[in-house]
């Protein structure tokens, strides 16, 4: 066992390396900026003067090496500096806004892992059947889906023609309060202040954006799931469990589907960049006031700080999360430490 | 490449076109999709019944009617023409920035799967650190920094993809290095170089060809997004992904047409070239000649 | 006559595919008595194993029993309910297959994966599981059952893991037990324990069981019974030392033949018809080729590897050398430096006097000895791009390495084409579209294109059914005569090795453990290491045979 310890403690410090790139890319992608990145940085309001108090500030004025220290040194400070469009410091306005951006993303992920992991073990069991067939249409067509296009979609079918929605405008309808802060997770939150009124208009809220992404991530993990009961089913340990006359349950819970978890599972690190970039997209249809609306918001008003670290925080999040994803890997995979990776 | 194989290929290839289509009618369709594509994005500019860009306030907002076949957007311009009209710029962008990222890829690929080593630590590191970034936030990083334009959203989109053309072929390359054949191509006097080049990577063209139909699907995808929202092409520019955008804002109102129409383009270019995939790699593959 | 245990009647299998029904299984009959051994032999595609999975109906998906009757101990096995078949796979009936490794999950600890079946039939209960799988794996007569208990699948070796598959079949006690191909990619040593353990345990609980396999020796040597099946069908069934001494089938006779044994030399391997003189080779006491301390050594993570450990022998102009030991001896890593594609850490290799050792492997690809020394790979499909028709295959060398162009080259492609007996049709043919045999012709003329002094043979028939390796080795024997070739032929099989070299050199761990004449390391063999191999390989009765097979002529 010791084996594996030393590799989790490896695959965590391999982290650093990636972390260190990331903030790196973030660096030279500020500097890479056309023109004087102090004009930028300043805003579009900025005089002279106050342009080169930004230079000075930032540390324009040093020598490339320098300035990534002193980058790396505010980072460390939490500085990211301050949005020229909210006037606060981007850490602050970013910090405010990601539980909105993960309660969108993680609702979403859930609800499409609900449904694709069993609909790609059914399409792989019942080979060839209509459910099979569905799955392959879905799969084919839900790649294809751009999620701005179908957000616009269910809006114009469930609000405009339906009325089952509420008005595609952010987290909660202006006539409800949000519940007391504690995890920023509106559906939490009401729950734990026992407010099952705006526990279910949050839910509704929720429920077209949560589904637009949802489409979205569906086809790979459908796909992928399939992919890998198909494989773990035609192995041969499955003919020896057959063969021993181990119960259909069993063969397919137990020896199959644990197998096919592993390619799934590490199919969920494709499918967070999918949709951490698809959740910009998606919050910007839907005017969730999560990260990826400011984003979009700071890209238009020119206000680079606040994109930035937009960015980098997108990078840092996805970093955890795939490092989640490898450690709940090797919780499931003995093999990890051993046979050579 | 100076040592062609036996005359008689070129006519066999053209069978095996022949056989491929005919094997797959999914395949056909999705070739007969993607001719249209290209033939709208060639000629497509010089047939449209309107100009793309002529405004006209008194016919605004009108629904599709046999005057104008998609209806009429905010500024009265005729959403059929705009949509025609874009096919070119977004195949443009998808196809150069895959073109792009599977040439490079494919080089960096190869090189740091068949020699491995230094280099193929270090290539690793770079496309760890890229693809630490979810893809289109990293895209929307470049085109920021950048600048604002038609070919900065290529260049991200090509960067963005270069790690899975250069993963893809590691693999591939890597589990043939020691293969009986590539020893033998060595044996018979090849250098390292010309076993790569010629014995090696061939090997590795259908699955790429999966994952090129697959990228110009995201490519086109991702191009989109951005301009939805605000990035690279500008207004009045017919470009699918501001269409929706543009039409998005009066989805509330009812005027589906807007933004129905563009969408609809846009799905069914990606979802062409995500059904092109298994035709492109048979077409590639000998094994599948019978 | 004991009483019938398992009787199958006219059983047909067939599989639906894309191309229409594919009649596996042709209408087969057999019995088997309580306590009795039955093998069934075959090459690949003769439908023997998918007989076993339809014994146990768990063929794969699209197969389907046509017709026929399974009686199992009085029960109709094809009538029974899904859930009778369950109870009777692994408690009645049990298999084990082939590739043990694949065989078991490989995130279940082997413990658990013995308990699952032991929970299944009932014979354990939560409490006692744990030690009823311990007393399980001791009785396939695995070290330390305890700690094995824990252990997953890739921990343990390719033998071990066939332990554990044996100890999941005999968990419940059955009665029959179905073997498939249970030795195919174990070493040789490895296969003997492997068969011997299951043949004392098969006695050891009165058991009954089937061998399916390829090997008509390891068949011969553990069977009562044979039944050769070709194309579906059961061609011959007998006695085994009756079917092998005196084969009533036309196809059992070839297969007898093709078995390398004890006493045969190379064209008895081919049918009768077929067996012209073999013109005998020359042999020069001039050395072609003197390997001088050669030693290979890697850096592993733990510290370095010595795969070869400062070795010497020579190869004179015109002789064959048998370079013979199990997987991981250093065998591969040898031949690789010899052809010059992997450089060696010290040592010489002196071809015609010369260092070729010297000379860095990759700049070798420009030397005029490349030619010289060339090499026949183990795997056919793996040694053909496929991507390549036959005729650029063959003509690959001798576009890099001479100066043959255009009709020339055709030429010369044509006439390496005939030597080897490729039909001059299939030349333009992709490797997917060559049977095995076409394949391992093609890698022969590829590298003799460019008249090698030097051939080495990497065991270049070890995936090739018996019949058609019966004709390759007598292909390279000819052409060994024709061209004047040196050989070092590597291989993990003694009997191949003794039909075709003058010399054999034995290595295990790395170095050389015996050297010395053919007939000498046979017959006589010094080291007790070549002693066990010679020992662990399959003994068919060696009956004499008349070699004009009388009742063969009656058909």
């Amino acid at each position: 066992m010791r084996g594996r310890a030393v590799a989790l403690g490896l695959r965590i410090a391999q982290t650093l390396p990636v972390l260190f790139g990331v903030v790196l890319i973030s660096f030279l992608l500020t500097r890479a900026l056309p023109g004087d990145p102090a004009a930028y940085f300043a805003g579009v309001m900025a005089d002279a003067e106050s342009i080169e108090a930004t230079r000075v500030k930032l540390g324009l004025d040093k020598s490339l090496p320098e300035q990534f220290a002193i980058y790396v040194g505010d980072l460390f400070r939490g500085d990211l500096g301050r949005s020229v469009g909210t006037g606060r410091p981007v850490l602050t306005d970013l910090a405010e806004r990601l539980p909105a951006s993960l309660e969108l993303t993680l609702s979403a992920l859930l609800l499409s892992c609900l449904i694709a992991v069993p609909l790609g073990v059914w399409a792989a069991v019942r080979q060839g059947s209509w459910v099979d067939h569905l799955c392959r249409v879905l799969v084919t067509a839900g790649v294809s889906l751009p999620t701005f296009f179908t957000g616009v979609l269910l809006i114009y079918v469930f609000y405009y023609l339906l009325g089952w929605a509420p008005s595609p405008l952010g987290r909660l309808d202006f006539i409800y309060l949000p519940p007391p802060q504690v995890t920023g997770f509106y559906l939490i939150d009401s729950l734990l202040a026992g407010d099952a009124e705006t526990f279910f208009a949050a839910l509704r809220q929720l429920a077209l954006p949560a589904a637009t992404l949802a489409l979205f991530t569906l086809a790979p993990i459908a796909r992928m799931t399939r992919a890998a009961m198909l494989t773990a089913l035609s192995s041969d340990y499955i003919r020896t469990a057959r063969a021993a006359g181990l119960t259909p349950r069993k063969v397919l819970y137990g020896y199959a589907f644990r197998n096919a978890l592993l390619p799934v599972v590490t199919t969920l690190g494709m499918v967070f960049s999918f949709v951490l970039g698809a959740n910009v997209l998606v919050e910007k249809v839907f005017a969730w006031p999560g990260i990826g609306s400011y984003a979009v918001e700071a890209l238009v008003a020119s206000d680079y700080a606040a994109v930035q670290g937009f960015v980098l925080a997108m990078a840092v999040l996805f970093v955890i999360l795939n490092l989640l994803i490898d450690l709940s890997y090797a919780l499931i995979d003995p093999r990890i430490g051993f046979a050579g990776k | 490449m100076t040592d062609a194989p036996a005359p008689s290929h070129s006519n066999s290839a053209r069978a095996h076109l022949v056989y491929v289509l005919r094997d797959n009618p999914v395949t056909l369709i999705a070739f007969a999709l993607c001719a249209f594509f290209v033939l709208s994005a060639l000629i497509g500019p010089y047939l449209v019944p309107h100009d793309p860009l002529a405004t006209n306030a008194a016919r605004a907002l009108q629904p599709p009617s046999f005057d104008h076949w998609f209806g009429t957007d905010s500024l009265g311009r005729d959403v059929f023409s705009r949509v025609i009209v874009a096919t070119r710029l977004d195949l443009t962008i998808s196809v150069a920035a895959v073109a792009l990222s599977f040439v490079i890829g494919a080089v960096l690929g190869a090189v740091a799967g068949y020699w491995g080593g230094w280099w193929d630590v270090v290539l690793n590191r770079i496309f760890d650190t890229i693809m630490a970034f979810p893809l289109f936030v990293l895209a929307m990083g470049i085109v920021a920094a950048l600048g604002n334009t038609v070919e900065n959203i290529i260049y991200a989109t090509a960067i963005i993809n270069i790690p899975f053309y250069a993963r893809l072929v590691r693999a591939e390359v890597n589990i043939r290095r020691e293969a009986g054949f590539a020893q033998a191509a060595r044996l018979a006097g090849n250098s390292h170089l010309r076993v790569v080049a010629f014995h090696i990577f061939p090997n590795a063209l259908p699955p790429m060809m999966v994952q090129v139909s697959l990228n110009l699907g995201w490519a086109i995808l991702n191009a989109a997004g951005l301009s939805f929202i605000g990035l690279g092409v500008r207004p009045p520019t017919p470009e699918w992904g501001i269409m929706v955008a543009e039409g998005a804002n009066f989805i509330v109102s009812g005027q589906w047409w807007v933004a129905l129409f563009p969408g609809l383009w846009l799905m069914l270019a990606v979802f062409t070239f995500n059904l092109m995939g298994d035709g492109l790699r048979d077409l590639v593959d000998p094994r599948r000649r019978t | 006559m004991a009483p019938k245990l398992l009787s199958v009647n006219d059983l047909a299998v067939s599989f639906r595919t894309r191309r229409g029904e594919v009649k596996a299984v042709r209408g087969i009959s057999f019995a088997l008595a309580r306590g009795e051994t039955l093998g069934i032999v075959g090459e690949s595609g003769s439908g023997k194993s998918v007989t076993s999975y339809a014994l146990l109906r768990i063929l794969d998906a699209g197969g389907t029993i046509r017709t026929g009757g399974v009686t199992y101990g009085g029960i109709d096995l094809r009538a029974a309910s899904e859930r009778g078949m369950r109870d009777i796979r692994g408690r009645e009936i049990s298999m084990i297959f082939q590739n043990p490794r694949a065989a078991l999950n490989p995130i279940r600890k082997v413990g658990h994966q013995i308990e699952d079946v032991l929970r299944q039939h009932g014979r354990a209960s939560r409490q006692d599981a744990r030690a009823k799988a311990i007393k399980a794996l001791a009785d396939v007569r695995i070290n330390d059952p305890e700690a094995r208990y824990d252990a997953y699948p890739f921990e343990l070796s390719g033998g071990m893991c066939q332990r554990v598959v044996i100890a999941i079949a005999l968990a419940c006690d059955p009665k029959l037990l179905i073997a498939d191909e249970p030795t195919t990619g174990l070493d040789i040593t490895t296969q003997k324990a492997v068969m011997d353990l299951t043949r004392d345990l098969i006695r050891a609980r009165g058991m009954s069981s089937i061998l399916i396999t390829h090997d008509l020796g390891l068949a011969a040597e553990y069977c009562d019974r044979l039944a050769v099946m070709k194309d579906g069908e059961i061609v011959e069934t007998g006695a085994a030392a009756d079917v092998f001494a005196r084969p009533r089938h036309p196809y059992t006779a070839r297969l007898v033949d093709a078995t390398p044994r004890p006493g045969a030399d190379l064209r008895a391997l081919l049918p009768a018809e077929a067996r012209t003189p073999l013109v005998p080779h020359a042999v020069s006491n001039t050395p072609l080729l003197e390997v001088q301390g050669l030693t290979k050594t890697y850096t592993g993570k733990s510290g370095p590897v010595h795969a070869v450990k400062g070795i010497d022998f020579t190869i004179r102009q015109g002789a064959s050398v048998g370079l013979v030991g199990e997987s991981g001896c250093g065998k591969s890593t040898t031949s690789s430096m010899l052809v010059r594609l992997l450089d060696p850490s010290a040592g010489r290799i002196l071809f015609d006097g010369q260092d070729i050792g010297a000379i860095p492997a990759d700049r070798f690809a420009r030397n005029p000895l490349r030619g010289a020394i060339q090499m026949v790979f183990q795997d056919a499909t793996d040694s053909l791009n496929p991507r390549h028709t036959a005729r650029d295959t063959i003509g690959e060398p001798l576009r890099r390495l001479t100066t043959l162009d255009g009709a020339a080259r055709r030429a010369r492609v044509e006439e390496l084409a005939a030597m080897t007996g490729l039909p001059a049709g299939l030349l333009d043919r992709f490797p997917h579209q060559l049977s095995g045999g076409q394949k391992a012709r093609v890698g022969i003329a590829r590298a003799i294109a460019t008249d090698p002094r030097l051939l080495i043979l990497d065991e270049p028939t070890a995936a090739l059914d018996v019949s058609i390796q019966a004709v390759v080795l007598n292909l390279l024997a000819d052409l060994r005569t024709r061209l004047g070739m040196s050989y070092l032929f590597v291989s993990h099989d003694l009997n191949v090795v003794r039909l075709l070299c003058d010399e054999v050199i034995v290595m295990q761990g790395g170095e050389i453990v015996e050297a010395g004449p053919a007939a000498q390391v046979m017959d006589a063999p010094a080291h007790p290491y070549t002693r066990a191999l010679l020992g662990a390989a399959p003994k068919p009765p060696s009956a004499p045979r008349s070699p004009q097979a009388p009742d063969r002529a009656a058909e």
